[in-house]
């Protein structure tokens, strides 16, 4: 089959009005890259789930951060896409500038969290802390870097842990959000859990749970099937990236996770508390955690911010009166659909401005 | 939800291998799989999280080769 | 509010800080322009060689490492000015520059990147004409400011609002090279790509040798192509649509910008340029740009539309639009 014909068959739809919702971050940054909504027919409505874990980390997280990054002897690893997430005490680009008060924060971006193995050998009297957020893709690595620095006695290293798993999310908006007609599921997190962690969800809620890739190719494709299969009237599990997505995902990559974390509830900004989708260094690692537990304080959203509604779908991001209002934006945000590049906020922002 | 693309495994030593992105070299922990020299990687923030069966034009093709199939 | 890293990133935040506090104090009718450099009007009469007007641009370089893989900042900041007074179709005529030393420094080194100033401003045709040191507490840090004068002749007429439904685009090389280069440096990640730092005097001669109605010309430094282009967008009220195959980015830095998640259309580079020209003389100007040095692998990337905002056609031929660059460009994991 050409791609032609499946943008033409997506693009000529005319059958009920559709909501598919693709649950990753790096998705939306795709669709909206690659122009896929001008590619389909209007009755096959996107919308951006709470797949992105920068931004629903909650402010608490942050000014932990901050404060490890203004100790003396410390030095804070992070990913480039936290730095402007909002704490109560300003963002960690913010803070990094804050010099006035004498206490400079020593913030380093990273690429990888594996960098602070070599870092902490070469520096022992500097305690290096990692601001370790991610979803089941980027958990491995952190359980590595925890098994290296055991393996090779580093003892300055601490992990301030914002862990979270997508799949008790998706099983929350199912429970949630009944009009959703199908999910695009996040390739990167189902290359470590596997195919098989959506059939629960598929046969409980008749919902097609379709796996794709990050190519535009992919996500037409996994489109395509979610549209056939609700024509079909079927709610399957499908994988549209088997090239990297095994139907157990990676067995050693789940290990590394389990030996390592265990989970607890977790804070969703603009979600709230769900039980059981967030990752915590186990008692016997304790040695290397910064403290993660209870960092569930959230900023007060402001009374205007529908941050929730957006992000489960049920209002496009101009019917937030902060966005109509203009007091939310991608300089200034105050929610997680704003904050992040990949949020749908943000990217609405970048489209209409 | 996360980036993570697809280079070729040029040198393994141990759990590190040097992965190759058009010409763009940087060591990657393989403690998560088991690459051979030659095969390509899916990394993430400086971890391979799988081994790819196929090069990425390939695998596009394929697919919709599959698409054919199930319609 | 603080000042981030993100004001220095050319994009959004740079342009609101320079609405909100410079241009509030500094507004005037030469500045409110805003283009590469400042047009000045010659007193009318005898006695300026052909020429009508004064180009007048200053910058500041403050880039880390000091030596690159294809320059340094010695050159950098050279090249940086003479193009921003290439851009608005003058001929660069004088320089001057401002050292702002950290303790520390290595006076080698620094005799090296004075050395390598030096011997740019030859080849981009400028005296340095005039320059003040001061020295700082630090670490050995180098900052430098360049503030350059050129001449523009008679007949030429290039800003940022002049392009008309019609026009076409052409982009003079490869995007996202000095970018890819400086982080490859500071992220560890090994290639042989090296800073397209140059001084385009070549391209900018050789359009008008050719006799091309050049309407607009900008050099395409922080921010990227993406901010330039709705730069120009809003200034010549006018829509521009460019076309994503055709964008010229090096399998090397697109293999670059895939591992760091980084779009070339808001990579920085040093030495490339955009010229806007009608499209009857698209192929004429191609060919004028793509004899000289820097101008070797220059392409038509899009074209002027009646319309406003800035617009990309995507391989699979969907059109989305694109806004400027937010925030730095940092490396991200989703």
């Amino acid at each position: 089959m050409e791609i032609a014909k499946v943008i033409d068959y997506l693009k000529s739809y005319d059958g009920r009005q559709l909501k598919l919702m693709e649950v990753c971050g790096t998705h939306t940054a795709a669709i909206f890259k690659n122009g896929i909504r001008d590619l389909i027919s209007p009755k096959i409505r996107l919308i951006s789930g709470p797949g992105c874990p920068v931004c629903v980390t909650p402010t608490a997280f942050i000014d932990k951060c901050v404060e490890y990054a203004k100790a003396p002897g410390c030095e804070l690893l992070t990913f480039g896409d936290m730095m402007k997430v909002p704490g109560s005490q300003g963002s960690l680009s913010e803070n990094k500038a804050a010099g006035e008060s004498g206490a400079k924060a020593n913030i380093t971006i990273m690429y990888s969290p594996l960098e602070a193995i070599e870092k902490a050998k070469q520096n022992p009297d500097i305690t290096y802390v990692v601001a370790a957020v991610g979803f089941e893709t980027t958990a491995p690595t952190y359980a590595l870097l925890i098994r290296e620095a055991e393996r090779q006695g580093v003892r300055n290293i601490r992990l301030v842990t914002a862990l979270k798993t997508a799949i008790p999310a998706l099983r929350w908006i199912c429970e949630n959000q009944n009009d959703i007609d199908g999910f695009i599921c996040p390739g990167h997190v189902s290359v470590i859990t596997g195919v098989h962690v959506y059939d629960e969800l598929a046969a409980g809620f008749g919902k097609p749970f379709v796996v794709s890739g990050f190519e535009a190719e992919h996500i037409l494709a996994a489109i395509y099937r979610i549209v056939r299969q609700i024509e079909a009237g079927e709610g399957r599990v499908e994988n549209m990236y088997p090239n990297a997505v095994r139907e157990d995902g990676n067995p050693k990559a789940l290990q590394a996770i389990e030996d390592v974390f265990a989970p607890g509830p977790a804070v969703w900004r603009g979600l709230g508390r769900i039980n059981g989708s967030g990752l915590y260094l186990k008692e016997e690692h304790s040695v290397y955690d910064g403290g993660s537990r209870g960092l569930d304080e959230d900023m007060q959203l402001p009374d205007g911010c529908r941050c929730g509604d957006v992000i489960t779908g049920r209002i496009n991001p101009d019917q937030c009166p902060m966005f109509a209002g203009g007091s939310c934006t991608p300089m200034d945000p105050f929610g997680p659909c704003m904050v992040s590049s990949e949020g749908s906020c943000g990217i609405w922002y970048r489209n209409k401005h | 939800m996360c980036v993570a693309i697809p280079g070729r495994v040029t040198e393994v030593d141990g759990t590190t291998a040097k992965v190759d992105f058009n010409g763009n070299s940087v060591n990657v922990n393989v403690g998560l799989v088991d690459p051979k020299v030659g095969q390509y990687v899916l990394v993430h923030a400086g971890c391979a999280i799988e081994v790819m069966e196929k090069e990425q034009a390939q695998e596009i093709i394929d697919l919709f080769a599959d698409l054919e199939a199930m319609a | 509010m603080k000042i981030t890293m993100a004001h220095g990133s050319g994009g959004k935040s740079s342009a609101q800080l320079m609405k909100d506090i410079f241009g509030k104090h500094f507004s005037n009718e030469v500045l409110n322009k805003m283009e590469d450099a400042a047009v000045l009007n010659l007193p009318a009469g005898e006695g300026n060689g052909g020429f009508a007007r004064i180009a007048c641009s200053t910058d500041s370089f403050v880039v880390t490492p000091l030596i690159f893989k294809g320059g340094d900042i010695g050159k950098l900041c050279v090249c940086g000015t003479v193009n921003d007074l290439l851009m608005m179709g003058a001929v660069p005529k004088y320089l001057t520059c401002g050292f702002i030393m950290e303790e520390g420094l290595d006076t080698e080194l620094l005799d090296q990147i004075v050395g390598s100033m030096a011997a740019q401003a030859k080849e981009a045709g400028v005296i340095i004409c005039a320059g003040d040191t001061k020295v700082v507490e630090g670490n050995g840090g180098l900052y430098i400011n360049t503030t350059g004068i050129g001449l523009i002749p008679e007949g030429r007429d290039v800003s940022s609002a002049n392009c008309r439904e019609g026009d076409v685009i052409i982009c003079s090389g490869n995007l996202g090279d000095h970018h890819a280069c400086i982080l490859s440096h500071r992220m560890e990640i090994e290639n042989d790509i090296k800073s397209d730092c140059a001084a385009l005097n070549d391209i900018v001669d050789g359009l008008f040798a050719a006799g091309i109605n050049v309407r607009t010309m900008r050099d395409v430094t922080r921010g990227g192509l993406g901010t330039v282009i709705n730069e120009i967008a809003e200034s010549s009220s006018c829509k521009i649509e460019l076309d994503e195959e055709a964008i010229p980015v090096s399998p090397q830095v697109k293999g670059f910008s895939d591992i760091l998640g980084l779009d070339p259309l808001y990579m920085g580079n040093e030495g490339k340029m955009i010229a806007v020209v009608p499209a009857e003389q698209a192929e004429a100007a191609l060919a004028a740009m793509r004899a000289t040095e820097h101008g070797k692998d220059a392409a038509l990337i899009g074209r002027v539309l009646d319309g406003e905002g800035a617009f990309i056609k995507t391989h699979l031929g969907a059109t989305r639009r694109f806004d400027v660059l937010y925030g730095e460009g940092l490396p991200r994991i989703c």
